[in-house]
């Protein structure tokens, strides 16, 4: 077991880990954050994006031990305390981004680094920057409207 | 006096925002794998390395003993209790079902066919004991060509059957008395054009892998299950492990997708559920992707030979049609009934009058298949909309003239077909010249011929759908007469609260398609409530106590219509109590958005959240009245409902390295009244995705050996958002007229009708250059193939 420590949420957290243990997995079972999923094993689906220190990262792909002192963000703690959404998750919401809603926390995850590095992306750079997430009800097309919408409500 | 919001003017026909999305998109989701209860135990399945083996022997010592392994099972500790996965649908009296074990016993059948269970007090324990779990295996040969698996002195798939074939099931529009004889069309045709089309191997690829946690609770079990069907798997698994059925309940809570996918009662859930009982502790399975892929159901999969006749005018008079259908290693929930249903849609919305459809069911070592988006109907839809395309070169006729010359016509609505259905109403001519004036065609065409002329490396390419669908599964007497196990009713119940709310119970199950959504739209016009005031409950058989789930388009046709029925029965309830309590006659009372009035006197009203607070009072209820006001309807549908529409596809190929690109793609669907755009839109966005996937993407592909080569996300090849265009998508309005709420369903229709508008595109392009056809999916090594064979 190693011992780690970080802030996730908002929080900050010290624990005990075996280090084969990846960030997904910590944060699902041992902080019960499991707002943040697991599509596939070979890091293509991208369903658990989550924001660590400042970029984001597909969690199945980084240890926990890899994240000690580290700052993670997941889709639980994006909306403000007082319950306010995200713009992405609002224009997800407006704009019918999601059906089944699962690869939705890491496709939320990944818009959010994509708008931060780009504020005002095109349809192109849209689609390219999300190529890592796969979505397999939308088509798409109303994820790149939400993002769109996102970058217009930021603005 | 209740405080419940005020109704708008009409609900049905609102692009409204989600309801299911709050918990969505914060995380605060359901999801099976995220369940942890007291003292739950981690499953993990040892799958076969091998296509086709015979099990000499299984050591489980060494797993037993590692860390936290609390039990190891395998075939043979459960074959007396482990019954066979069930299958529904025996498509003839005769077909072949050789049993399905959960865990195998003796022979392997396929890759990734599990031969061993761990229980463990962790999922990484479990894992890991998997590797100290030894088998013998002694190698048989693999079975993997349809063809030559159902050829003399093939190697058969199961020992204990005779032929790899498990069934014949066929039509002929003569003997059935519904057209012509096919034999006749053949012999006197004027033209005749022959294809064989392949059907490659697909996997639904939802994105939650499969999960189950099962609870065993004194004599009964609890089983959360990330399935389309919990009312059915209820049934089956009391069934299959011979559990009371009144000892079982099942709970889909978050399913993220299916599309066919979770329709079967899986092995995993049976292993799940049998290990969970046989412990007495709760026990929890979640498949990793690579699992999923290579042992939950593919879907597609067959070879199609089609003959089309017609006359040199352009009159078809025939359509014959030979399928091998490859149902894998075994028999699940619906796979021999994928291909049939597709037999009854081969016809599509042309007046053909004769009409031959013939299928094999073929055994083979591989992954079974089953349901996948549209179930038999993409099939049919392909092969009919691409030969079309390959009868107007041979007739040299436009393709679209060919189609305006054979499909019903507006005004022969109702229209039975060459395989006796009668398809309600339609407009094709409406979506056809919709879709034709958004694309631009005739300026696509002029284009076209240009960069023909110039020899333009790149060529374009345009192609036509012209499809129809049978969806909203299905009248029960219809699925009686084709064998099926079940009916297709579907079940819902209202509940009046007292402060005025509503809760509504519906027997579908939803995982995706905005069910309490467009179900909220439609009771707030019947009953007048606030969208807001009404909360729709599913998934569990503990709420839902009967129902027949969500596929084949059903959940709106089928399951909207049992609750328009709940409704009314509320109204006609809460007429009687208005009319006691507004001391009026039950007949002088008129009932609109919410509230009962006594005719010709304006401010005798009662609102019906008024009504319910007098019931549960029961001060002052009419004599005989029990005091609820709930009710219980189940709807059989008395047709299937017909969507149609007429999809184009423009694309750009590139001839010298075989890429094709979507240049713009547009689609007209009508799909009758829709409830919500918005949900509507995206659920043809979805299916046009998954059919575009089928034309360009994805395949499953076996080696020599019998091993999925495309047992990951890297080899099978979802699109991402950097691979699709952005669609044109509108609509024509035909209501059905088989159901009160004019509605058709749309689940299926993008799938069903784009595959053969890309791949059409794709060939119209390469026309010049000699290519008939190209093999999907049309990667660019395909297309490039193609086009070298045709130049040479």
């Amino acid at each position: 077991m190693t011992k780690i420590n970080l802030t996730v949420d908002g929080v900050s957290y010290s624990d005990d880990v075996e280090p084969r243990t990846l960030l997904v997995h910590y944060l699902r079972e041992q902080l019960g954050k499991v707002g943040t999923v697991v599509g596939c094993d070979t890091s293509n689906c991208g369903a658990c994006t989550v924001d660590v220190d400042g970029h984001s990262v597909k969690s199945c792909t980084l240890l926990a031990v890899q994240a000690d002192g580290g700052t993670v963000t997941t889709i639980e703690g994006l909306a403000a305390a007082d319950g306010t959404l995200h713009a992405l998750q609002e224009a997800f919401h407006t704009c019918h981004a999601l059906q089944c809603g699962y690869c939705t926390p890491g496709m939320i995850m990944s818009a959010r680094d994509l708008l931060e590095d780009n504020p005002h992306p095109s349809e192109t750079e849209i689609r390219e920057g999300l190529e890592g997430n796969l979505c397999r009800c939308t088509g798409y097309q109303n994820i790149v409207r939400a993002v769109q919408t996102a970058a217009g409500a930021s603005s | 006096m209740t405080a419940v919001a005020d109704a708008p003017a009409q609900e049905i026909g609102r692009s409204r925002t989600r309801k299911e999305d709050q918990h969505l998109i914060t995380g605060r989701t359901t999801w099976t794998d995220n369940i942890q209860i007291a003292g739950m135990l981690h499953l993990a399945i040892l799958r076969s390395p091998m296509a086709h083996a015979r099990i000499v022997s299984i050591d489980t010592t060494e797993a037993a003993a590692r860390p936290g392994v609390i039990a190891v099972l395998t075939g043979a500790d459960v074959a007396d209790i482990q019954g066979t996965v069930p299958c529904a649908w025996p498509v003839t009296p005769d077909m072949v079902n050789p049993g399905h074990p959960s865990l195998a016993v003796t022979q392997v059948n396929h890759v990734g066919e599990a031969v061993a269970v761990v229980a463990a007090r962790s999922k990484a324990e479990a894992q890991d004991a998997l590797e100290a779990i030894d088998v013998d295996y002694e190698q048989l040969d693999p079975v993997l060509d349809m063809e030559a698996a159902v050829a003399d002195g093939a190697t058969l798939v199961h020992p204990n059957t005779t032929s790899n074939k498990s069934f014949t099931w066929a039509f002929e529009s003569g003997a059935a008395g519904t057209g012509a004889p096919i034999e006749a069309a053949l012999a006197d045709a004027e033209v005749t054009v022959h294809r064989r089309f392949i059907q490659q191997r697909l996997i639904p690829a939802f994105m939650e892998p499969r999960s189950t946690v099962v609870e065993p609770i004194g004599d009964g079990v609890t089983i959360h299950s990330a399935t389309q069907i919990p009312h059915i798997m209820r049934l089956m698994m009391a069934l299959t492990l011979g559990i009371p059925e009144h000892k079982v309940r099942v709970i889909a809570p978050d399913v993220g997708g299916g599309f066919g996918g979770k329709i079967p009662v899986t092995p995993e859930e049976i292993i799940t559920t049998m290990v969970a009982r046989k412990l007495g502790r709760p026990c929890k399975f979640t498949e990793s992707r690579s699992e999923s892929i290579m042992s939950a159901h593919h879907g597609r999969d067959q070879i199609q030979d089609i003959t089309i006749t017609a006359k040199r005018d352009g009159t078809v008079t025939g359509l014959d049609v030979h399928l091998y259908a490859d149902m894998g290693a075994y028999l699940r929930l619906v796979t021999p009934g994928v291909p049939v249903l597709g037999a009854f849609m081969f016809n599509a919305i042309y007046k053909f009058p004769a009409y031959r459809f013939v299928c094999d069911g073929v055994f083979t070592t591989k992954t079974p298949t089953d349901a996948y988006r549209g179930a038999g109907r993409p099939e049919a839809t392909f092969a009919i909309e691409r030969i079309m395309d390959e009868l107007a070169v041979e007739l040299g006729m436009d393709p679209m003239e060919l189609r305006r010359k054979n499909w019903i016509k507006h005004e022969e609505f109702p229209f039975t077909t060459v395989c006796g259905l009668t398809y309600d109403s339609g407009n094709y001519e409406a979506a056809t010249d919709k879709a034709l004036a958004l694309i631009g065609w005739d300026d696509l065409r002029a284009e076209q011929a240009k960069r023909r002329a110039d020899n333009d490396p790149v060529q374009l390419g345009l192609g036509i759908s012209t499809f129809t669908e049978m969806c909203g599964l299905a009248p029960s007497r219809v699925l009686g007469s084709l064998s099926y196990g079940a009916g297709g009713w579907e079940h819902a119940a209202i509940r009046m609260l007292p402060s005025g709310k509503v809760e509504v119970i519906t027997g579908a199950s939803a995982h995706g398609q905005g069910h309490e959504t467009a179900f909220s739209q439609i009771v707030a016009d019947r009953l007048g409530v606030a969208f807001e005031d009404i909360e729709i409950m599913h998934g569990d058989t503990a709420i839902s106590h009967k129902g027949l789930d969500t596929y084949g388009s059903r959940s709106l046709a089928v399951g909207g219509m049992a609750i328009v029925r709940a409704a009314d029965k509320v109204i006609e309830k809460a007429r009687k109590i208005a009319a006691h309590l507004l001391e009026a006659n039950e007949d002088d009372l008129e009932f609109s958005g919410g509230q009962f009035g006594v005719k010709g006197a304006p401010g005798s009203t009662i609102g019906i959240g008024d009504i319910a607070l007098a019931t549960f009072a029961a001060h002052n209820l009419p004599d005989g009245v029990e005091p609820s006001l709930d009710s219980d309807a189940t709807y059989d549908p008395e047709n299937f409902s017909f969507p149609h529409g007429t999809h184009l596809c423009a694309v750009d190929v590139d001839t010298e390295t075989g890429m094709v690109t979507i240049r713009k793609y547009v689609c007209v669907d009508d799909v009758g009244t829709p409830i919500n755009p918005l949900i509507v839109e995206g659920q043809v966005h979805g299916g046009l995705a998954q059919g575009i996937a089928q034309a360009l993407f994805e395949e499953a592909i076996y080696d020599d050996n019998g091993n999925l080569t495309t047992g990951t996300f890297i080899d099978y090849t979802l699109p991402s958002a950097a691979d699709l265009p952005s669609f044109v998508t509108d609509r024509t309005e035909t209501p059905a007229t088989s159901n009160p709420l004019g509605v058709k369903g749309v689940g299926e229709a993008g799938t069903i009708a784009s595959t053969p508008a890309v791949v059409n595109a794709v060939i119209d392009a390469l026309r010049p250059l000699g290519v008939k056809d190209v093999r999907m999916p049309c990667t660019p090594e395909r297309v490039w193939r193609a086009i070298q064979e045709a130049q040479a």
